[in-house]
């Protein structure tokens, strides 16, 4: 192979990931800063996943339910979480995002108001309060586009449309990151002095999942490469309400805000099934909870026609459900000819998150490399073992400018650019093109498919032993094929040649996610084991940890936090802190 | 279902291509971007096309079906059952490869809106009547379909001169935001291009999310405009009451 | 918190066949019906000096200002030039007259040939189009006289009575008002140009009639349609009874 050249660019910081969590950092690097800043994306700015967010974000203003406060929040989050959750971020992300809510509206977004003519808020799986801030049913889409066009007025230059390959590393600090322009196959080389990753999930791992096809888990596959700790890889969230039919939009979300505004679950027979596995908070539990109830009826032979359950808004009123819920109505009304005011329609449980990834400090958001930040749904330790629905935004922009403002710092201390190792520039190239000279070979969307269909049979909802087991063994043999993937075509916007890195980056995180879930011998939040049903205290201790060294996969457990004991109190009352009255708390 | 939809997608890069036949098997429900996407899994790995979400929220997958700005991920291909689909890119903007062209003079337009300009900091004090009727532009998923399909753009070469809808929809966001008290009239006649448009409404006509561009945005952003420029009883009043143009509030500005 | 002003839009059946017609044809029917209207009305305008059938009164020839000041050349011409004015500069008709006359565009994502001498409504005529609001003052006027005439039209020699001409003449009547008030321009101005209906406290009368017209609005091509050919059909009446062809019938 004859030598390629590529193009060097330098920038202060670069942010990895277009989505929230992306642009709420480099706003924050940026603004006031003089430092130069870019944001490199895999797609198109503002096509991130988190345009997909629906249902809202998370910040206990009390706008509607007065009682709500941080203390109830963070009680919520952690409960949800199933304790195994780092309480600082828990904490930091519960006390900030009121006021990362309100920057929002400074720079354009317009939420729903109440009567007050404050931000409105709407009711969602296991918040005590009515805590989800809320445009209509398209709060991601608010998020996004507010954050871009902040964004583009503080000075940032934005990479569109580049596949970053390798995380440079070099004397134990970061160096930059190396890929190329989707656009016509050039390599391109940034040089940075802090790297930002917020490239989000992993949920194209499954077949039917929510997730649009940039959630590779890029990012993580990156960081763990260059020797970054992934934690709690095996929490992975199903999403209760996915569309079932028809068969093209399996798996595509239907937010849980329908549930939020009153919506109903019934099984086959027409029962509120809800209230066999959780009578108190009914449609409203936790998504862990709701994704396990449909599962089970399903099992049981309760489920709808095409295996799922049915879900209700239609008692509501056409102009109640077109004002709350538009988007809502247009999806089934253009991809199912279902008219969502009148009858009612099918879901089923779709891989909605990743609540594990890269393991990063709740301050800063460093991680164990110098210069590397992670933020938002890559980065690990809010979420525990489940998330709450609305807690996803507020992360994205509460860890967002927290990596921002940690990447500042690390600047302050005046470090410069590390070398880069040209051999192992060229190295990636050549790895990088390999694929276009492996005539013959096998088609990486076939191996996408399989890698999909393996992780669906053996490491889904419901999970096993044995079943984990052999599924491991699946996914190694299924390495094999890595380097046989082969394309066709020209370097020029070929979405083969980026499918393989993809299907590479997500081989190396499933191997992970089965790995911690076969040691997690307990069910606890979205880690179900029928072998091992019973969620366990001595599990509630740790977390699991991985490192990668090029070759396998270690793993190893670390103690999780302890609350100090102003946090443990709150959750002595035996019910939300905002239900007990405000006298003898501090705030 | 057993049929099999036939699809004409145009193949090529900027020195040229033309349209090549695949057979794709028939789905219930099936949309062009998942026929689309069979092809590429199954015929041509390297077919280039963009898309994202395939739920409608991204606004990656803007092309043109049968001659119709649309989105693959939207488009039913029951909606043309006997007929070849034919799948073009986006006319207006430059092609790179296949299906995907190059959208990025957008990026080089929305740079020259200027942000909202608060007359507070937030918390706002705002009733729902008001958030109402700008949160229809907020709807917009910047697929660029009207600004495909904007005659002005299109057809007289007019990048020089207009914004295009979507960015119109945008300053019409900020312009009606209860909040903010920037004045964007004078952007509005000059550098935006607003007069340019002559509200034949195909921009309406082609927005996925339904928003009403023409009737909503542009036409009230054009009256605005002529009461500042063309309205000339009003030029006089302000003239002799020696009234400043713009924002009758005064802005007590405070950054965050 | 319903959003009256898109119930319309997104309440469409779904799965209207698209049927795909040439893209000229839409813009050939619109000429070719423009067209035939506007050679009617040079025709009745120019060539007739009165619309005067009894009690009844053409809205071509309404008010009667030539009557008024005793000028008898070309009568209409005083007036008609009003509505014509209103029509012209009318945000709809601007969409059929440049799509169908300019083919600026001929249809949507019409392929067509680049012509970068295009300048839209920024030079001078069609700037004045700018001015619509100054037209929509003119033909309220000119809609109160043609509210007279129809009440007049029930109102026969021998008193009160019902005649189809007296039908014809309150349907145009009642269309151009709602033609009228679902201008855009008279949208801007109830409120249209405000940015917040509710920072002084409630919503303002002026926050329910810009809703009012709002509703209206979204059905301002529609009426600009019936509105049009009402008056078509009541000019094309009453000048028929002039001439002797027909003869009206009183229904009571």
């Amino acid at each position: 192979m004859g030598k390629e050249s590529y193009e060097s660019l330098d920038y202060d910081v670069i942010v990895i990931g277009a989505g929230g969590a992306g642009l709420r950092a480099a706003v924050e690097v940026s603004e006031n800063t003089g430092l130069k800043v870019a944001v490199i994306t895999k797609s198109l700015l503002g096509k991130a996943h988190t345009v997909m967010a629906e249902g809202g974000a998370a910040a206990s203003f009390g706008n509607v339910e007065a009682q709500d406060g941080w203390e109830t929040h963070f009680y919520d989050t952690m409960r949800g979480g199933h304790f195994i959750n780092n309480y600082r971020m828990a904490e930091i992300h519960a006390k900030e995002s009121p006021d990362r809510v309100l920057e929002l509206e400074n720079w354009g977004a317009v939420f729903d108001r109440t009567p007050e003519g404050r931000i409105m808020q709407r009711a969602f799986g296991a918040h005590s309060f009515r805590r989800l801030c809320h445009i209509g049913d398209r709060t991601g889409l608010e998020l996004i586009r507010t954050m871009q066009y902040k964004a583009i007025h503080t000075g940032i230059e934005v990479y569109q449309e580049v596949t970053m390959t390798k995380l440079l590393v070099q004397d134990g600090r970061v160096a930059g990151a190396f890929g190329y322009l989707r656009s016509d196959g050039r390599f391109v080389l940034f040089r940075a002095r802090a790297v930002i990753l917020a490239t989000g999930g992993w949920g194209k791992i499954f077949k039917v999942t929510s997730n649009s096809w940039e959630s590779t888990g890029d990012g993580a596959a990156l960081a763990f490469r260059a020797g970054v700790d992934l934690m709690d890889m095996e929490m992975v969230q199903f999403h209760p309400t996915g569309m079932v039919w028809p068969p093209g939009v399996r798996g595509l979300l239907v937010t849980e805000g329908v549930r939020g505004e009153g919506g109903l679950l019934r099984n086959a027979e027409g029962e509120r099934f809800m209230k066999t596995y959780d009578p108190e908070r009914m449609e409203l539990s936790s998504r862990d909870v709701v994704a396990r109830s449909i599962f089970k009826e399903v099992q049981a032979g309760r489920g709808s026609p095409h295996g799922g359950a049915w879900l209700d808004i239609s008692h509501k009123g056409p102009d109640y459900v077109k004002a709350k819920l538009p988007g809502m109505y247009e999806q089934f009304r253009t991809l199912a000819d279902l008219d969502i005011t009148k009858e009612p329609f099918e879901v089923a449980p779709t891989c909605h998150y990743t609540m594990g990834g890269v393991r990063v400090d709740a301050e800063t958001c460093a991680t164990s490399i110098p210069g590397l930040f992670a933020a938002g749904e890559v980065a690990c330790g809010l979420h525990g073992a489940n998330r709450l629905g609305g807690n996803s935004l507020s992360d994205l922009l509460v860890f967002g400018r927290r990596a921002g403002l940690g990447a500042r710092e690390y600047l302050s201390q005046s470090v410069d650019w590390a070398q880069v190792d040209e051999s192992e520039l060229d190295a990636e190239m050549d790895r990088v093109l390999e694929p276009f000279h492996r005539p013959g070979g096998v088609n990486p969307y076939h191996v996408h498919e399989e890698l999909q269909a393996i992780m669906t049979e053996h490491a889904s909802i419901m999970r096993s032993g044995d079943v984990l087991q052999a599924g491991l063994e699946k996914l190694l043999a299924l390495k094999e094929m890595v380097p046989k993937m082969s394309i066709d075509g020209s370097r020029v916007y070929n979405p083969g040649w980026h499918a393989v890195f993809d299907v590479e980056n997500m081989l190396l995180l499933c191997e992970g996610i089965v790995k911690s879930a076969l040691e997690r011998k307990e069910s606890r939040g979205a880690h179900w084991r029928t072998d091992y049903p019973d969620e366990l205290p001595q599990w509630q201790e740790i977390n699991f940890v991985e490192s990668f060294d090029g070759e396998n996969i270690r793993l190893r457990t670390e103690p999780v936090k302890a609350m100090p004991e102003n946090l443990t109190k709150l959750f002595s009352y035996g019910k939300a802190p905002g239900l007990v009255a405000r006298e003898g708390k501090e705030s | 279902m057993g049929e099999e939809f036939r699809l004409s997608v145009w193949r090529g890069d900027p020195s040229g291509g033309q349209e090549v036949e695949y057979r794709v098997p028939g789905e219930t429900g099936m949309v062009v971007l998942d026929a689309l996407q069979y092809i590429q899994h199954n015929q041509a790995p390297d077919l280039a096309v963009r898309w994202n979400c395939k739920a409608a929220h991204c606004g990656s997958c803007g092309a043109e079906v049968n001659g119709q700005p649309k989105l693959l991920c939207k488009t039913r291909m029951d909606d043309y059952v006997g007929e070849t689909v034919s799948v073009k890119p986006m006319q207006t903007f430059p092609i790179i490869k296949d299906l995907v062209t190059d959208v990025s003079w957008n990026y080089q337009v929305a740079k020259e809106i200027p942000p909202l300009d608060p007359m507070y900091p937030a918390p706002f004090q705002m009733q729902q009547v008001d958030a109402t009727r700008v949160q229809e532009f907020h709807r917009c998923i910047e697929c660029f379909l009207c600004q495909d399909t904007c005659h002005v753009l299109r057809n007289h070469e007019g990048q020089q001169q207009y914004f295009g809808p979507r960015f119109m929809v945008k300053i019409a966001e900020y312009e009606m935001h209860p909040i903010d008290g920037a004045d964007r009239l004078p952007l509005l006649a000059d550098q935006a291009g607003l007069g340019m448009c002559n509200v034949t409404k195909c921009c309406t006509e082609v927005c996925p999310q339904h928003i009403r561009i023409t009737d909503n945005a542009i036409i009230p952003l054009k009256e605005r405009v002529a009461d500042r420029y063309y309205d000339p009883v009003k030029i006089l009043l302000r003239r002799l009451s020696g009234k400043k143009a713009g924002p009758t509030q005064t802005p007590s500005r405070s950054s965050t | 918190m319903a959003q009256p002003l898109e119930q319309t839009t997104t309440a469409k059946t779904p799965k209207a066949k698209s049927k795909t017609r040439p893209y000229w044809v839409e813009p050939v029917v619109t000429m070719t019906v423009l067209g035939v209207w506007v050679l009617y009305s040079l025709w009745e305008v120019l060539f007739h000096n009165s619309g005067t059938y009894h009690n009844y009164i053409s809205p071509y020839f309404s008010p009667g200002v030539g009557e008024w000041f005793g000028w008898h050349v070309l009568d209409a011409l005083y007036v008609a030039w009003v509505p014509l004015v209103f029509r012209f500069s009318c945000y709809y008709y601007r969409r059929e007259y440049y799509r169908g006359f300019f083919w600026d565009p001929p249809g949507c994502a019409a392929a067509d040939k680049p012509r970068p001498r295009y300048s839209g409504e920024t030079k001078w005529p069609l700037a004045f189009n700018n001015l619509h609001r100054y037209a929509w003052f003119l033909v309220l006027i000119v809609l109160i006289f043609l509210w007279k005439d129809a009440v007049e039209a029930f109102f026969f020699k021998n008193g009160f009575g019902v005649g189809v001409g007296s039908l014809i003449l309150l349907v145009n009547a009642v269309l151009l008002t709602f033609y009228s008030f679902s201008c855009h321009a008279f949208r801007h101005m109830v409120g249209g140009d405000k940015d917040c209906y509710s920072c002084d406290g409630k919503p303002t009368t002026s926050y329910k009639l810009w809703q009012r017209v709002s509703r209206w609005n979204v059905f301002h091509g529609t009426w600009a349609w019936a509105s049009l050919a009402s008056v078509w059909a009541a000019d094309l009446y009453i000048r028929l009874l002039m001439m002797g062809v027909i003869h009206d019938v009183r229904l009571f």
